[in-house]
């Protein structure tokens, strides 16, 4: 099984964020992390190649800085890389970044492109969808299991409300990944050495500049939400805070 | 051709999930705002029983769009049909709720034709003559007010909660109805779906509950849950969790709460150790009163409560499930 896993990387999630002078994005001095849900889709890759041989592939976009993703999945076992590397990647939208993607495996033969469900920053759930679209390959999304079968693979899909449901389909195919399908392994030592010297191939963004065009959604600003709720915070030392919400759950809430 | 809004609503065996009467309230709000006409489609088999139920309210006209390829419910085929029909029909918006299924279909139908969704979204704004869809981000940190830069037809997912689906409006008279009959070629279709089940024998109904304690990542390890379970306990609620405590094994799936456990609305809502991610809000934003501990004053769990505590929720329940105890004892 030849798996590609695209992966994201975004600010820690406890990242104080601010906002750039324009206030159209977030200043880039935070700390970053792997997108936990492509951690997900990493791991599941890794497994099915374990289970059924063959090789993982890993590609994300982004500037120098996004390679620190790549490296730990390397790190954890995966066989090569792919760091399509610029600071505009991070402004493209999940249409631009799906092409672009698709213009740097051209050459490749994937049995499968895992993608985690959405990612922690945008939130949008959207480029492995469009990325199966402009493959013109069957796709399902927000995966919690993958079964090998005769004619292709046989995945179970979350639903809402505690539901799922079973769907065969052929390959290649496009899955996002649900978190929680799996544990997550620790990049061993060893791994850490090996990773040293795995392929990773930079991809620059003219090499794929024919394949995206401009955003056909535009940020028109960022800002911090307004609060809707006048919150009323409680101070004091704990004992002091435990009686406060005594008194609110009493005399507010009407549950005591 | 008249400037309209298609709200796509959301069915499974003829019946309307709930949701799509909070896409309808969106879609005769931009209405209102835009002057376009509203209208309405629905995608399945033989299910015009919702069509009925949506020409009842504020609606131009209601459209079943049929094709026995369409049941049961694939990317694929939706993403088929609804290519064709929007293409005929050339709606400015497309509206339908930010659902697994939607979230499913509506990329691949607006890449195949070459458009964008935005998605997610909690509300709109007009900014001039543009429109603006805000849509959270950085799991609600930060908001973004986000503009089409190509042309219709525009595609918004709203989030669930983000308009009240008991405010749509009903109609003056019954709106006609149009049974569109689509083809969709053989081949087309390509994954093999098997029906739906429900997993976890649910041991507890969280939707009946009138107070729940909910534990997020900041309870640290499974064994500090038992805190949590005293807490409720005391409180005579039941005990809930955010979804990396129940995919850790430290509670079963029916304790999650959030878009993909379930949604509550409890006299009290007490969350401890949550950050307060996207997909566990939409679950219980709509709790009478919410209470939040969390040491991280930046959580944006803080959005939405009545009550805060920014603090160390080790230091705080202790003393709060005896003052509890106490005050219940007739202290």
């Amino acid at each position: 099984m030849k798996i590609l896993v695209c992966m994201k990387q975004v600010p820690q999630k406890d990242a104080p964020l601010k906002l750039n002078e324009s206030g159209t994005w977030i200043r880039e001095d935070v700390s970053y992390e792997v997108n936990e849900p492509d951690a997900f889709a990493l791991e599941e890759a890794l497994r099915q190649k374990e289970k059924h041989s063959g090789e993982v592939v890993v590609i994300t976009a982004g500037p120098a800085r996004a390679q620190q993703v790549l490296r730990e999945a390397l790190a954890k076992g995966a066989d090569r890389a792919i760091h399509l590397e610029d600071n505009a990647f991070v402004g493209l939208d999940a249409s631009n970044t799906a092409r672009a993607f698709a213009a740097a495996i051209k050459d490749e033969k994937f049995d499968l492109i895992f993608t985690g469900l959405q990612s922690d920053d945008y939130g949008f759930a959207q480029t492995g969808v469009v990325l199966a679209e402009l493959l013109g390959w069957p796709h399902a999304t927000i995966i919690m299991q993958i079964e090998k079968t005769d004619a292709g693979i046989r995945v179970k899909r979350e639903l809402e409300a505690g539901y799922f449901q079973f769907v065969d389909m052929p390959l290649p195919a496009v899955l996002t990944i649900q978190s929680g399908i799996n544990k997550l392994r620790y990049a061993t030592l060893i791994g850490i050495k090996q990773a040293k010297n795995k392929p990773l191939r930079k991809v620059t963004l003219a090499e794929v500049q024919s394949a995206i065009g401009a955003n056909m959604q535009k940020i028109e600003r960022l800002y911090i939400p307004q609060k809707t709720k006048n919150t009323e915070f409680l101070e004091g030392s704990s004992a002091e805070v435990a009686k406060k919400l005594v008194e609110k759950l009493r005399n507010e809430v009407h549950v005591l | 051709m008249a400037d309209s809004i298609l709200a796509i609503v959301e069915q499974r065996e003829g019946k309307l999930n709930r949701v799509s009467w909070e896409t309808l309230t969106a879609g005769q709000a931009l209405a209102a705002e835009t002057g376009w006409t509203l209208e309405a489609a629905g995608v399945g088999s033989g299910v015009t029983s919702f069509a009925n139920e949506i020409a009842a309210k504020k609606v131009a006209k209601v459209y079943a769009i049929e094709s026995p390829k369409l049941e049961p419910y694939t990317p694929d085929a939706f993403a088929a049909a609804l290519k064709q029909f929007i293409a005929s029909k050339q709606p400015r918006l497309v509206l339908m709720p930010h659902t697994y299924q939607v979230r499913d279909f509506v990329p691949k139908l607006a890449t195949a034709m070459d458009r964008t969704a935005i998605s997610d979204c909690i509300g709109y704004k007009k900014d001039g003559e543009k429109l603006l869809f805000t849509r959270q981000m950085f799991q609600g940190k930060l908001a973004a007010d986000v503009s089409f830069n190509c042309d219709a037809p525009w595609f918004v997912t709203f989030q669930n909660g983000a308009f009240r689906g008991d405010k749509v409006e009903a109609g003056a008279a019954a709106a006609p109805i149009e049974t569109v009959n689509i083809e969709i070629a053989d081949g087309v279709v390509r994954n093999k779906p098997q029906e739906v089940f429900k997993e976890a024998k649910q041991a507890v109904d969280l939707t009946q509950a009138e107070i729940i304690v909910s534990v997020g990542r900041g309870i640290k390890e499974q064994k500090n849950i038992e805190l949590a379970k005293q807490l409720a306990e005391a409180l005579g609620g039941e005990l809930a969790a955010s979804r990396p405590i129940c995919d850790s094994g430290w509670l079963p799936m029916d304790r999650q709460i959030g878009s993909s456990g379930q949604t509550v609305a409890p006299k009290l809502y007490l969350a401890l150790g949550i950050s307060g991610a996207i997909q566990h809000i939409v679950g219980m934003k709509g709790a009478r009163t919410i209470i939040a501990i969390n040491k991280d004053s930046e959580a944006p769990i803080f959005e939405i409560a009545d009550y805060a505590v920014v603090g160390n929720l080790f230091d705080i329940v202790p003393p709060l499930i005896e003052e509890v105890k106490k005050a219940k004892a007739g202290g």
